[in-house]
């Protein structure tokens, strides 16, 4: 019963015939088939858009570099693109109507907003590159500041011993901290006891301690008491600043790898069990491994936050001009030191030396978090849709959570 | 029929009596090795719990000396700080007030950027600009205080001056503008609440992203489907959803602006002022009770007394800002799944 | 004989009772506000309208999942898209209003058209497209945040139309959908708070408050119950003539119940989609040309 109905056929409810892809004529398909996306912005939409931006910016140089006086950079940009987004509303609104007019000035808002955050992060950068190269030579990796008077250039001596105090405060602080702070995430995420809420609120809660306090705290148990006994190891060192700095990393690195081991399946964890292993076999065999990548970024990304912290080394460590490798006897000086010391100088030579030493503190840790990125990387061969397994990122890190034992 | 013999129908007896059950609890018996496991885990969770006790134990009673001569009311309501007189007059409230100004100046600034840089990461990119941009965020993030406070101090303020000169100069009638005739306009609160505002971003930015990205595709779907824009969609569906997450991750970013101490310390004077005085953000004055403290490095016993009250004052708020953020964020529709 | 339903929620019973409840008096108030004519500013033009597919193909990436569909759905009419799950039906939906382009690497070929226009053209927004052709999901998706009567006029305001009377509109747009009595004492509650058939009307009646001229509608009852479904169907049912309707549905019974023309779809394995064969209902469930059509149809494989 085939009977040959184009499928566009002027009445088909009146047929009683079907239409198959076999009997169908249609015109022959010679044309290739292209695949295409259909395109809301026209060419003449981006004319659009240039020409508010250009007649914005006429405007407004006409008006703050003609009509008015004391005009600024800052104001003259601002003036131009609040007058740029008007333009441009008003021309859309006029071409397509205000339904779609709002939606392509919020779409321009929001691309500035993005460009907002990008930007003051590429000033802030490259003034401390192009600062800190000025006064920066080799020789700051070798020498520190004896026999500097202010009369000396900024590339006269070095910052190596404010280097080798930072490696040694954070070595120390990573000593106190870390293993504590494993351990405790281990107890917060892998145990079931009743004390988990109470050690949660308290982790989340001393996060909130500012770092300043922290200092203040070591000060005013530890050091101030014993001023008059002439203890070194109870006077300004290093050993002090290094508790300061494990006061305020405790608390972070035990959150972030907190999360880095809630994301590790329950059914790996069954599965170990269930094969007989004890729980400690469990997390060490399974849940560490498996783990392992976050909780390195995770450290990784604790690292670099406690080598730019200045605030708990001020009334520890003090600061020193000399070498003093001993962190335990001693006024030592550190990298965050030395910088927020020789920036307030009001020699020029030493802000420019507080500069180098801001350089290289910005390289470590940028080197550190491009570190923590490599590691956290996406390695397997996913679909770029599939889903990544999550590490911590800085910002995580630098989020002063409180979860009240809600989240379980 | 004869013969038959008729018995009696069998009684039923007694069901017999049910047998005894005892409900026994199983629960895991852990092995040598669990056990030790178990009292090391243990043993680090209630040290740190013992630790952190200690620390705030310390802080009440370091503090109680200078509390305890000045009077609790006292500290909290005086605004000057003054260590040259005897009995010396100390106080937390402008110092307070500094650190409130700056904290909410920044919030300010940065909650709608934080919004629409949210928003151009889960709404208005693609899979590779998305990891561009968080990259970016993320990186913000992960710069030194220390960093921001030089960049601030040395190259940002004297950008700003023009735009503090210009609303004072067409804005002064409004009180938060106005600025007495030639006072400076560095170091003021406006400019070191526009520094904290780029470290606070990427802290909101990340809250509110998750909590974008957990909106309903289906409402979305819907609302274009009803022949709505993009910007229309994210009216009525995402920013709605969203709306508990912008609030805690708001109320998140304001406790860490409370406690930005070195980035203040070098943009702010830190020399407290009376409360009147202070709202004028524009001009040069203030400080906050980290900065404060960052600049008595090394003081004597009273003073640091005092300065550790300061410091358990502040304490308390961040705590206090960040308890109810995470419960605002927990409550919220948006907020159920993310992690704050 | 009463029918059994075994899952019978309470929702559904109260249904029951209401819908035997529609007497002369419910009949008569509706004629009444349907008389009244609500006028859209800026909305589409009124009537039904022709939808044609004129070789139309989809691509996900650079996989190409739909070939060479031509089908035409005819204003006033209902067209049901039957075949097998995966055979690209709700993708060749998605066409029809210009939500396929919404996944990121989407593309097509062909056109669309909406009374002869495409609706792919150059410079027509997607956003107008969707004003004149609606769609209804597989899973109810009214919005939480706002009241019953906002989520109807949430078209309205998401498309910047006015409209004189809201309160008419609303009434006949729920109405229509078959929710009117149940809802009309609580219009100001949270459109969230209905149950799964509820919702659905709800969402019915949120599309057609615009005056769409096409209403797509992707498995509307799949997650619904036998009797939300029933009053659905019943919905399409009177919406015959005012609205062209194209369903996509698994459930062939409920074509054979509800439209006039089908389209089956078929797709061999790592093949695109393509119409097998298309026509009336009557024809192609009784005497289809195609014998994997017979075997579709008579339950064979699905």
């Amino acid at each position: 019963m085939t009977s040959t109905t184009s499928a566009t056929s002027a009445t088909p409810e009146t047929s009683t015939k079907t239409t198959t892809m076999a009997t169908a004529s249609r015109a022959p398909r010679n044309r290739k088939r292209t695949a295409r996306r259909p395109r809301e912005f026209t060419t003449f939409d981006v004319w659009v858009l240039v020409g508010s931006l250009i007649s914005a910016l006429c405007l407004n140089w006409l008006i703050f570099y003609r009509l008015t006086a004391g005009a600024s950079a800052f104001g003259f940009l601002l003036g131009s693109y609040v007058t740029f987004l008007a333009i441009f509303a008003i021309v859309t609104t006029d071409r397509v109507g205000r339904l779609v007019a709002s939606d392509r000035v919020m779409t321009v808002v929001v691309v500035t907003a993005a460009a907002i955050v990008f930007i003051p992060l590429v000033l802030l950068i490259g003034y401390i590159l192009v600062e800190g190269l000025k006064a920066l030579r080799p020789s700051f990796f070798f020498e520190d500041q004896q026999g500097i008077t202010p009369v000396m250039p900024a590339t006269s001596g070095g910052g190596f011993h404010a280097i080798i105090g930072t490696i040694e405060q954070v070595g120390l602080a990573l000593l106190w901290s870390l293993p504590l702070a494993l351990a405790a995430a281990v107890f917060l995420n892998e145990s079931r006891s009743k004390w988990r809420r109470p050690v949660r609120i308290f982790v989340d809660a001393m996060s909130g301690l500012p770092s300043i306090v922290a200092g203040l705290f070591i000060f005013a148990t530890l050091i101030l008491p014993f001023a008059k006994s002439g203890n070194p190891l109870f006077g300004y060192n290093g050993f002090m600043a290094s508790l300061a700095l494990a006061i305020t990393m405790l608390p972070t690195i035990t959150r972030t790898v907190e999360v880095v081991l809630r994301l590790v399946p329950d059914g790996l964890r069954e599965a170990s069990l269930a094969l007989g292993a004890s729980r400690a076999r469990t997390v060490w065999s399974v849940v560490f491994p498996t783990s392992r990548t976050g909780m390195t970024t995770a450290v990784v990304l604790g690292i670099a936050r406690a080598v730019g912290e200045t605030a708990p080394l001020l009334f520890t460590s003090f600061g020193y001009d000399l070498m003093n490798s001993n962190p335990f006897a001693g006024s030592q000086e550190s990298l965050p030191l030395f910088v927020y010391r020789n920036i307030r100088k009001p020699d020029i030579a030493a802000v420019q030396r507080g500069f180098a030493g801001a350089l290289v503190l910005m390289l470590i840790v940028l080197g550190l978090f491009a570190i923590a990125r490599f590691i956290g990387r996406d390695r397997s061969k996913r679909k770029a849709r599939g889903p990544k397994p999550a590490t911590p990122n800085s910002a995580q890190a630098a989020k002063q959570p409180l979860k009240g034992g809600s989240n379980a | 029929m004869p013969g038959t013999v008729v018995e009696d129908p069998p009684v039923a007896e007694d069901p017999p009596a049910p047998r005894e059950r005892t409900r026994r609890v199983i629960t895991e018996v852990p092995s040598r090795a669990d056990r030790r496991f178990n009292q090391i885990t243990m043993g680090a969770g209630i040290s740190v719990l013992v630790l952190l006790t200690l620390v705030g134990l310390f802080l009440m009673i370091q503090s109680s000396d200078a509390l305890g001569e000045t009077g609790i009311w006292t500290f909290l309501t005086r605004t000057e700080w003054r260590t040259d007189v005897t009995p010396a007059r100390i106080g937390v409230l402008g110092l307070l007030a500094g650190t409130v100004l700056v904290a909410v100046v920044a919030v300010v600034i940065a909650v709608p950027l934080s919004v629409f840089s949210a928003l151009a990461i889960t709404e208005y990119s693609t899979a590779k600009r998305r990891k561009w941009l968080v990259g970016v965020v993320d990186l913000l993030a992960a710069v030194p205080s220390l960093l921001f406070g030089l960049w601030g101090f040395l190259y940002l303020s004297d950008k700003i001056v023009p735009i503090s000169l210009w609303l004072t100069q067409n804005f002064g009638w409004f009180p938060l503008f106005k600025t007495s005739e030639d006072a400076s306009l560095t170091g003021s609160i406006f400019i070191a609440g526009i520094v904290v505002a780029l470290m606070v971003l990427p802290i909101i930015t990340s809250v509110v992203r998750e909590v974008f990205s957990q909106t309903p595709p289906g409402e979305k779907e819907a609302a274009l489907a009803l022949g709505g824009t993009r910007w229309g969609m994210i009216k009525t569906v995402v920013l709605p959803f969203g709306k508990g997450g912008i609030v805690g991750g708001s109320m998140l970013g304001l406790g860490r602006a409370l406690g930005e101490t070195i980035a203040v310390a070098l943009l702010l004077p830190q020399v407290p002022q009376k409360i009147g005085e202070s709202i004028h953000i524009l001009q040069n004055g203030g400080a906050t009770v980290s900065g404060f403290i960052a600049n008595r490095a090394g003081a004597d016993e009273f003073t640091t007394s005092g300065l550790l009250a300061a410091g358990l004052v502040l304490f308390i708020i961040t705590l206090g800002t960040n308890m109810i953020a995470s419960v605002v964020v927990s409550k919220s529709r948006s907020g159920a799944g993310v992690d704050i | 004989m009463p029918d059994v339903d075994v899952d019978v929620d309470v929702d559904s019973e109260v249904e029951q009772d209401l819908e035997e409840n529609l007497t002369e008096d419910d009949r008569n108030e509706a004629e009444k506000v349907f008389a009244k004519k609500v006028e859209i500013i800026g909305g589409p033009p009124a009537g039904p309208a022709t939808l044609e597919a004129k070789d139309a193909c989809a691509w996900f990436g650079d996989r190409l999942v739909l070939e060479g569909v031509d089908l035409v759905m005819p204003k006033g009419k209902v067209t049901a898209l039957i075949g097998p799950s995966g055979c690209g039906k709700s993708t060749f939906l998605r066409l029809l209003n210009r939500m396929h382009e919404l996944i990121p690497g989407a593309a097509l070929d062909g056109e669309i058209l909406l009374d002869g226009d495409d609706i792919y053209a150059a410079g027509t927004r997607a956003q107008q497209v969707r004003m004149r052709i609606g769609m209804v999901f597989q899973k109810p998706n009214p919005f939480p945040a706002m009241t019953i009567r906002e989520n109807v006029l949430a078209a309205l305001k998401l498309a910047r139309l006015k409209c004189d009377d809201k309160d008419t509109l609303v009434e006949q747009s729920l109405l229509r959908a078959g929710l009117w009595k149940e809802v009309r004492d609580r219009l100001d509650s949270p459109g969230g708070a209905l149950s799964g058939g509820q919702q659905q009307r709800l969402c019915i009646a949120r599309s057609l408050a615009v005056h769409p001229n096409v209403l797509l509608m992707d498995e509307p009852c799949s997650a619904l119950d036998p009797t939300s479904t029933r009053r659905v169907e019943e919905t399409i049912d009177e919406l015959r003539g005012e609205v062209t309707v194209v369903i996509v549905t698994h459930n062939m019974q409920q074509a054979q119940r509800v439209s006039d023309l089908c389209a089956f779809f078929l797709a061999a394995e790592n093949q695109p989609g393509m119409v097998v064969e298309q026509g009336p209902t009557d024809v192609m469930f009784s005497t289809p040309t195609d014998p994997r059509t017979l075997d579709y149809v008579q339950g064979r494989f699905g």
